[in-house]
């Protein structure tokens, strides 16, 4: 396959401008079909903007998006839903797309939500609420996934069985996704190219060049090592929350 | 059969319940009462139009709403006021205008009563004519672009980065709703339009569980109220707007008694 039609989303030199203050400019890169790319920054540093740059949300940027797929599964970071709708979790799952009710099967057995299926939107936890989020995302068999801290308020071993559910659908679906995690255990795993970001690319790579870069260092500082610790453990194990070894 | 003034008003009445039922929904989601509101005190000024240049009633209120709509726009775009600012200023001062336009128009007598609370006499054969097509092409544009408008009143991103163009199901929504009260005006009259739109909805948000269903309980809703209100319109010779919202609201009464017993089974 020629790197050509691969490509899903390519970015050129990106950035977005709001109230004469940029968010993030200078963003270059590429999520190609069946690789992960992860974002990484500290807090303001603009992940979710170019995210949404890259989806097409903000329309007046700087530089130039080009999108080759419209086959797209979002999870956005915060979604404020209006509870003034009554909307179950079956209701959501068609929302950007008719799907048959296999697919929402199994897309909500896969995230562990399919009891919930004809539950209140409004009365699910902010795990619950999270699991049926990336469920929806995915059940559209989408060529491009994109995650913003897709785990957020989901529970430790939960958090696990996630990040691996979404590695295994990049290598089924072949998708690309596109990843926002603060998480740095997750982004070495997974992760085929890691940018960082803070306000602009600091530096951009495989997870190992990353993890060695002296920009990176500085910025995420005693937290920066776990990166290459974790990234020489070969994964062949995980840990739970009180330090003890799981094999996979 | 429509020559009985009252089987022709109950037959509007019957087509535009079809109409406010599901845009009623969408008026309550979106949070667009005053929008609603707006739209139908501007619809004053497109009466005076019409009697001024001997238009079709309906067509000269669906232009001047869907002006005032754009000229919203414009203003939300280029000031700094809040929406519901803007949208008081324009619906009190096109219904100012509107009422300064009938004062110099003496040559016509306008019945004010019946254009701001809806007349059941005056609904003709054409009226029911546009009423009936002018209905069922809003609904056919409103499935056309349910998945995205309703996709956007759920979440704007999200509807926006899937591809559903959410943008243009606003712009076009916009259009429906001016629709929607150029052909309901003669019936429920321009203070009540509103009232049409929200009432029955709000009445189906206590009862449903799902948008499907708020839809469709929206639609029963609309009926009851406008075959109760304009008998009893008739019954006790009052206007028929009135009417048929003060049967929508006993309807929403008895549907907070639903409420009442699903809070009681949660506990």
């Amino acid at each position: 396959m020629s790197s050509e039609n691969s490509t899903l989303v390519k970015l050129n030199n990106a950035g977005f401008k709001q109230n004469d203050k940029w968010l993030v400019e200078g963003v270059s890169l590429t999520v190609e079909k069946g690789k992960i790319v992860t974002l990484i920054g500290p807090n303001g540093s603009g992940k979710s903007t170019t995210a949404k740059i890259a989806l097409g949300i903000y329309k007046n940027i700087e530089g130039s998006v080009e999108k080759y797929t419209n086959k797209v599964g979002y999870v956005p970071q915060k979604i404020s839903i209006d509870w003034t709708l009554p909307l179950r979790v079956y209701d959501f799952m068609l929302l950007t797309e008719n799907i048959n009710d296999e697919a929402i099967d199994e897309a909500l057995t896969l995230t562990g939500v399919i009891h919930l299926k004809n539950k209140n939107l409004g009365n699910l936890s902010g795990g619950e609420f999270q699991r049926v989020l990336i469920a929806r995302a995915i059940s559209k068999k989408p060529e491009l996934l994109v995650l913003d801290e897709p785990v957020q308020g989901v529970d430790y071993t939960g958090e696990i069985a996630l990040y691996e559910l979404i590695k295994r659908i990049s290598d089924t679906l072949n998708c690309g996704i596109l990843l926002i995690s603060h998480d740095l255990h997750t982004v070495m795993t997974a992760t085929d190219h890691v940018v960082c970001l803070n306000g602009h690319v600091c530096c951009s790579g495989s997870p190992m060049d990353v993890a060695k870069n002296n920009e990176y260092k500085t910025l995420f500082g005693e937290q920066a090592s776990q990166i290459l610790s974790v990234y020489e453990h070969k994964h062949d194990h995980v840990h739970s929350d009180k330090g003890e070894i799981k094999k996979n | 059969m429509f020559d009985d003034f009252f089987i022709r008003a109950l037959f509007a009445g019957i087509g535009i319940a079809f109409v406010t039922g599901p845009l009623g929904c969408f008026v309550v989601w979106r949070r667009l009462s005053y929008f609603g509101d707006t739209l139908a005190h501007s619809a004053l000024l497109g009466v005076t139009m019409a009697y001024t240049l001997d238009l079709n009633i309906a067509i000269s209120v669906f232009l001047i709403s869907s002006v005032i709509a754009l000229i919203l726009i414009q203003l939300q775009k280029k000031t700094n006021l809040p929406g519901d600012a803007l949208l008081g200023l324009l619906a009190h001062s096109s219904l100012a205008v509107g009422l300064v336009v009938i004062g110099f128009l003496t040559f016509i007598r306008f019945d004010i009563m019946g254009l701001l609370f809806g007349d059941i006499l005056a609904v003709t054969t054409d009226d029911l004519l546009i009423i009936w097509t002018g209905g069922a092409l809003i609904l056919l544009v409103l499935k056309l672009i349910w998945k995205p408008l309703f996709a956007s009143t759920v979440n704007y991103e999200l509807a926006e980065a899937e591809g559903l163009n959410p943008d243009r199901a606003k712009a076009i929504f916009t259009i429906l709703m001016a629709a929607v009260i150029a052909i309901s005006i003669k019936m429920v009259g321009l203070l009540l339009i509103t009232g049409m739109l929200i009432i029955p909805a709000a009445m189906a948000r206590n009862i449903s569980d799902s948008p499907q269903k708020m839809v469709i309980f929206s639609i029963i809703g609309g009926l009851l109220s406008v075959v109760l209100g304009l008998y009893s319109s008739l019954e006790f010779n009052t206007s028929s707007g009135p009417s048929i919202i003060a049967a929508s609201l006993v309807l929403f009464i008895l549907s907070l008694f639903k409420i009442k017993q699903s809070i009681k089974l949660k506990n």
